[in-house]
């Protein structure tokens, strides 16, 4: 078995941390797992993308040309990926800045308005997190106990953030059952 | 210990704190700057040394002025900044200093580019300064083994007294993977009171070391050349470290790959035996010394009807499989560069078409 | 009577084999006796340059490193920040020190490490057969400057100890000569401050000493010594520029501060 998810977006939209929570929920289900960011000046501002694969045997190659699930945190991002995802995966749509779909049949598009929500929330820094458990709860690449553990373990060093980040989870859960 | 996922970059720098090296000097360059500012924080933690250098050629030399005192030291960079460090590592060889250089390589020549390649074989492995030397050259393929060499890397440096180069690319250094560190490490450095500069007083004997590189009478030059030689033929018959992927009695085509390209292959051969086609891999874990007679053992596989060198390099790493095949099969190359990282569709297409030319 | 003139334990009992006249003997003797009286052997360890110096430390009887080409202050860097118990310094020409490893001593002095650096300052490459170095005066005649340096074309000699001490790192740089007995008797009190200054973890020095090269100039000895002061010291005035106890003393001053040492 193996997965593979590719996150993208704009720089500062936290694309970044989204994968290493996911890559951080794998490792403690116990699975291989590699995240590979996008690096250079292209961190600064312009697309950040990263990909995690996981799976029960170690990771071969870690580029992926046709992931399994997507992301997409913006439209150039869903435009450019959304034809790589193969058949029977989700793409995730940013839902509060895309207007347009995927225009695959073959896929589960999953589209939330995740600034809206984060908004309601308290937090518009926290869209990341609903996109990510929204994203999770459909997919189910990774058990969502797995994903509440790695929210806890990576804002170890700012627990105070913690609860509001676990409330996102929720947030975006009930999002994804809710489409 | 518990799994931690971590960034290649920063687990290497962690690793090196682990195994004792309290002393780093470095300039940045991407896509290596983030083991810099680790260790900017983490060694003064344990009381260790952290400089900034003006300059590569400066850093080698500090790197050169702390292994004399026979203490832990090491450096990371990247393509451009070893080559200029090269000058100080020809030094630091024929001074026989014992150090470690990381090279997260990134795409060349020139600046190049700032993603991941494999184009400083030939530097790493033939020597990329000046006379006759070579550094001992680890090239790991996982976050974890990147660890794990870096660990091994100071003891073998010490063994030999001499540099020992991590050879890794961009995706190693950039890429998250879990990693679990060893708390059983001897991290002392080994004792150094023959040779070291570590003044008189502390070594408690009224005899003074030296060191030096420079020989005008030819016969000892020549002489020094020859202990070098002997050392590195020692590892030679010491050191040589590989993994067979699938290799069997089976196999048709043997590929030969290293570092994050070679788990490109390994997918690529999985799928390709799913089709029915059967395909090994010998991956040297070692570059310097190169296991010559692993790649010839495999290739000399009853079935095996050719070898394909698969590397982020323009036919760099194909002629020490040319080297090591020694003619007893049709040796080919297939390798991208500039950042582009061969895909497993693209090694498979190439498998078909030389099994298919080969038949 | 007792003995009153010996080999300083720090310095080798064997034959230099530097040029007649040369003044790097005096140089090294300097050092030793500096050493010697600081009673530093046993924590001392010198590097060595790329030039005439190469082997200097078949003269000297403690640790040694032979550095290669300027690199001198980034392996003295190295070593002392590793081993801030050790006593440092490098010993570097004008070629080693003023082209190639100008950068190397610029970051150093500027990082204010601490070790000291001795600087030969003769005007010309030594070892290399008397080419033009970045302090060879303008029309000196060398083998790279046949018809006299040309400073519209390689610009104006370089004042090493004027520029580092331009550095805003509080530091120790001075000038002596070793041209006269003296300027010696001077150079020998800047060497002990420097290794001071380094004992106390205080700064970086450079002394730098206007030497001779009668082979390279084409001179005598004696002809040579009196070159030097005659066209070098006008150039290269001689005191302490600057020094960790703060200001930087005006040139006209310089003199009479390290007179007062």
């Amino acid at each position: 078995m193996q997965r593979e998810v590719q996150f993208a977006g704009f720089g500062g939209q936290g694309v970044m941390l989204m994968g290493q929570i996911l890559a951080q929920a794998a490792m403690i289900e116990g699975y291989e797992v590699v995240w590979i960011p996008s690096y250079g000046p292209e961190m600064r501002g312009g697309t950040a993308y990263c990909t995690v694969v996981l799976g029960d045997r170690p990771i071969g190659s870690p580029i992926i040309r046709n992931p399994q699930h997507l992301v997409a945190m913006n439209r150039p991002s869903l435009e450019k990926f959304a034809p790589t995802v193969r058949p029977g995966g989700v793409i995730f749509v940013n839902a509060s800045i895309i207007p347009v779909g995927s225009g695959r049949t073959d896929v589960d598009e999953l589209r939330v308005p995740i600034v809206e929500l984060a908004r309601d929330l308290g937090n518009v820094k926290a869209a990341n997190i609903i996109a990510l458990a929204a994203f999770v709860a459909r997919s189910r690449v990774v058990r969502f106990e797995a994903l509440e553990q790695a929210v806890r373990d990576k804002f170890a060093a700012k627990a105070k953030l913690i609860p509001l980040n676990l409330q996102a989870l929720e947030v975006g859960r009930n999002a994804a059952a809710g489409t | 210990m518990a799994k931690v996922l971590m960034k290649g970059n920063e687990a290497i720098a962690e690793a090196a704190v682990r195994a004792g090296c309290r002393n780093y000097f470095a300039y940045p360059i991407t896509p290596q700057s983030e083991v810099a500012e680790y260790l900017s924080r983490r060694l003064p933690e344990v009381g260790g040394v952290f400089l900034q250098g003006e300059s590569e050629v400066a850093v080698s030399y500090m790197i050169f002025g702390a292994a004399a005192t026979g203490e832990r030291v090491f450096t990371t960079s990247s393509s451009p900044g070893i080559s200029l460090m090269s000058e100080g590592i020809s030094y630091i060889a024929a001074a026989e200093l014992p150090c470690v250089f990381v090279n997260i390589m990134r795409g060349g020549p020139g600046l190049g580019g700032i993603l991941p390649s494999q184009a400083d074989y030939f530097q790493a492995v033939k020597g990329g300064g000046h006379g006759d030397y070579r550094l001992l050259v680890l090239a790991p393929a996982s976050v974890q083994e990147a660890v794990e060499m870096m660990m091994e890397a100071f003891p073998l440096a010490e063994k030999y007294r001499n540099p020992v180069m991590i050879l890794g690319d961009g995706l190693i250094g950039q890429m998250m993977e879990p990693v679990e560190f060893r708390d059983d490490l001897n991290t002392e450095p080994a004792p150094a009171d023959d040779w070291a500069t570590s003044g008189m007083d502390r070594r408690g004997r009224d005899r003074r070391n030296l060191i030096r590189t420079l020989y005008l009478v030819p016969s000892e030059l020549n002489a020094h050349n020859l202990k070098l030689k002997a050392k590195y033929d020692r590892m030679r018959r010491e050191e040589v470290r590989w993994e067979n992927y699938a290799v069997d009695p089976s196999i048709r085509l043997l590929l030969v790959s290293y570092g994050t390209m070679s788990r490109v292959c390994r997918t690529a051969i999985d799928r390709l035996r799913e089709e029915g086609l059967a395909v090994g891999m010998v991956r040297p874990k070692t570059l310097f010394p190169f296991p010559r007679e692993a790649v010839l053992a495999a290739a000399r596989q009853g079935e095996v009807r050719a070898v394909l060198s698969v590397e982020m390099s323009m036919g760099q790493l194909v002629e020490d499989v040319e080297w090591s095949v020694r003619g007893v099969r049709p040796v080919f190359w297939f390798g991208k560069c500039g950042g582009e990282v061969p895909t497993p569709e693209e090694v498979m297409a190439e498998a078909r078409r030389i099994l298919r030319e080969s038949e | 009577m007792g003995k009153t003139f010996r080999r300083p334990q720090a310095l080798a009992e064997t034959p230099t084999h530097y040029c007649p006249g040369c003044t790097h003997g005096i140089a090294h003797r300097l050092v030793a006796e500096v050493i010697d009286e600081l009673g530093i052997r046993g924590r001392t360890v010198g590097i060595a340059p790329v030039g005439c110096a190469v082997l200097c430390y078949n003269y000297f009887t403690f640790d040694f490193i032979e550095a290669a080409h300027g690199r001198a202050p980034a392996i003295a860097t190295g070593l002392k920040r590793v081993r801030p118990d050790l006593v440092v310094f490098t010993y570097q020409g004008d070629g080693d020190l003023a082209s190639i490893g100008m950068s190397e001593i610029v970051h150093a002095a500027n990082r204010g490490e601490k070790f000291v650096t001795v600087f030969i300052n003769n005007a010309v490459y030594g070892m290399t057969g008397g080419q033009m170095a970045p302090t060879t005066l303008p029309d000196q005649r060398t083998t790279t400057s046949p018809f006299g340096r040309k400073v519209a074309q390689t610009g104006m000699p370089v004042k090493m100890a004027e520029l580092l001490a331009a550095l805003e790192t509080p530091g120790y740089i001075v000038r002596e000569a070793l041209i006269r007995p003296k300027y010696i008797q001077r150079a020998k009190k800047a060497i002990r401050n420097a290794f001071s200054y380094q004992l106390e973890n205080r700064c970086f020095s450079l002394v730098e000493l206007i030497s001779t090269c009668p082979t390279n100039w084409g001179m005598t000895p004696i002809e040579a010594l009196s070159w030097a002061e005659e066209k070098m010291l006008p150039y290269y005035p001689l005191g302490v520029f600057k020094s960790p106890e703060g200001g930087r003393p005006a040139p006209g001053a310089a003199e009479r501060s390290a007179d007062a040492a």
